[in-house]
């Protein structure tokens, strides 16, 4: 199968990679996906109490190359934003944006599930109400 | 961080990309192959069932030398051998064709898990026309217990289809001891003999082998011939045509001779036999300094299958916690192949690795090589070097072997499967 540059970039290069402690009150985490389905998405946010906006984020990923494109590209798109901002990333952005085939699209509603989990960690531990988006992740296919 | 997975690595000048190590999925054609084949494109083009003309002589007569050629590398008669398109046609060949004309003896069909789905989908045909299929299981090495197929073994039982060589972990079976047992108990054993001809020898009176498939892509040789042996004596075994016409190949398989490719078969047996044993001991020793650089650079690898019954060229590893797709973007001008979904059009790991009990984490992550006649050292030292890197560099980026470094038991962990 033929990858698109940008997935390729992705992949080459990932954005944001790493950790960040998992306990700080400032810190939300998401995990996603499964060992034995073949791709598993960390996403870690750090959100600044007093605007909510995303200052940092990364990720690890255990997964094809889309799906490592796909969480790079989520950590990405975070940053700067409010976590309801956030809220808005939508799985078929990231399909346009990275030209993703039709059988990869479950990767890029995993990274969605990813900043869902993420900001649903930080809400919980910062005892921010659910709000009006679901922060659980929803089921990828 | 500013990793980057796919750079790096310097290519030694005697190192030519793209390296081609996936020669269980087809081989090159040996250029001896191709200059034997050449003569029979052009000049000699006859037809090999024209009686009566030296077009036609010719060509027989150089149709008559391959089934030589093919009977030798098996221990067979030139008379057994059947030329066919290939090996999925050869089994479904022998498969349809015993089951046809043994109808009245029985039903019962026993085949192993592992087996190439031109050997299972066939069976599953013959299951829903009736037929009872007895699928064995296979160890965690890869191979069956006789014990199982003598258990399964019951006097409606009128074949049993086992491979030799697996193409994907390239173990072998216990062909010699599957056929004693056959034999001992009056049923035809038919084996897929795909991955093993050329590489390790064959003998079907040893063996007790009544019907065997081959393929000459696999052993450098054209891509679209193959051939399949037949027993003549003790037991003379019949087969019903599946392919009904002007009753070519003493009616079993009508159609005209692709002579330049059985020319072609013919003479990569030839070769193949002449050189298995150097081969052989090359390739054994090239596989065995790839298992052992990857080894001593990673931990988390498994091998699957057993070591000790496996083909020379094959080497089949998961690295564990770096999924097998990603791994090939990053290593993308070396051909080799994953059981991971992502490589697979079902989007299912392995069926192969599953029955060998591994977790689909496992089959995810597996890569297989296979090596071959026209790999060097300097191509193997490469590939080793390249792919520790990228699993490596993937691993940093893999939640997974983050948390199994730091004690995390990740098969405790409630994963959300989607």
């Amino acid at each position: 199968m033929a990858y698109s540059d940008k997935v390729i970039d992705h992949y080459n290069n990932p954005r944001n990679v790493g950790q960040m402690d998992k306990n700080s009150q400032e810190v939300g985490t998401g995990l996603v996906g499964a060992p034995e389905c073949g791709d598993v998405m960390r996403l870690q946010i750090k959100v600044n109490p007093e605007t909510q906006v995303i200052e940092e984020a990364k990720f690890k990923t255990f997964g094809c190359g889309s799906a490592i494109a796909s969480s790079s590209l989520a950590t990405e798109w975070v940053k700067g934003k409010t976590v309801d901002e956030a809220m808005e990333i939508k799985n078929t952005d990231i399909v346009k944006e990275l030209a993703l085939p039709p059988v990869k699209i479950h990767c890029s509603v995993l990274a969605e599930d990813a900043i869902r989990a993420a900001i649903g960690d930080w809400k919980k531990k910062n005892g921010v109400a659910e709000g009006a988006v679901a922060a659980q992740p929803v089921a990828a296919n | 961080m500013s990793t980057v997975i796919n750079d790096s690595i310097s290519v030694p000048a005697n190192v030519h990309l793209p390296i081609y190590m996936d020669n269980h999925a087809t081989t090159p054609l040996d250029p001896r192959v191709l200059e034997a084949m050449m003569p029979f494109f052009t000049g000699k083009f006859g037809n090999a069932a024209s009686r009566n003309h030296s077009f036609g002589w010719e060509a027989e007569q150089a149709v008559e030398a391959a089934r030589e050629q093919v009977a030798k590398i098996i221990g067979a008669t030139a008379k057994e051998i059947i030329f066919t398109s290939g090996a999925t046609e050869s089994n479904n060949l022998a498969i349809k064709g015993i089951a046809e004309m043994y109808k009245e003896r029985g039903n019962h069909i026993i085949t192993q898990v592992t087996e190439h789905k031109a050997v299972l989908d066939t069976c599953k045909r013959l299951e829903k026309a009736g037929y009872r299929v007895t699928y064995l299981p296979v160890k965690a090495d890869g191979l069956i217990d006789l014990e199982d197929l003598k258990r399964a073994i019951d006097d409606k039982t009128i074949l049993v289809t086992i491979m030799i060589a697996n193409n994907e972990i390239g173990i072998l079976q216990p062909t010699a001891e599957i056929g004693k047992l056959c034999h001992e108990r009056g049923v035809i054993f038919h084996t897929d003999g795909v991955q093993a001809i050329g590489k390790v020898p064959v003998d079907v009176n040893a063996m007790n082998i009544d019907v065997l498939s081959l393929s000459a892509h696999k052993l450098y040789g054209p891509k679209g011939v193959g051939a399949l042996y037949v027993r003549r004596r003790n037991p003379r075994v019949q087969i019903s045509e599946q392919i009904n016409g002007g009753g070519h190949e003493r009616g079993m398989r009508s159609g005209t001779l692709n002579v330049p490719g059985i020319v072609g078969l013919g003479k990569a047996c030839e070769i193949a036999r002449e050189e298995m044993q150097e081969e052989t001991k090359r390739l054994t020793a090239l596989r065995d300094k790839l298992k052992q650089k990857l080894e001593s650079h990673l931990d988390y690898v498994h091998v699957n299958g057993s070591m000790e019954h496996r083909l020379p060229g094959n080497l089949n590893m998961s690295f564990v916690y770096v999924e097998g797709e990603s791994l090939l973007m990053g290593i993308n001008e070396i051909a080799v192949s994953s059981g991971s979904a992502c490589t697979s059009a079902t989007l299912e790991p392995s069926y192969v690795l599953k029955a060998l009990g591994l977790g689909d984490d496992v089959a995810h992550s597996s890569i297989r090589f296979g090596l071959g006649r026209f790999n060097t050292e300097a191509e193997v030292d490469y590939v080793a070097d390249k792919l520790i890197d990228v699993v490596q560099k993937l691993r940093e980026l893999s939640p997974l072997y983050e948390m199994v470094k730091e004690g995390i038991d990740i098969s405790k962990i409630e994963w959300q499967a989607h």
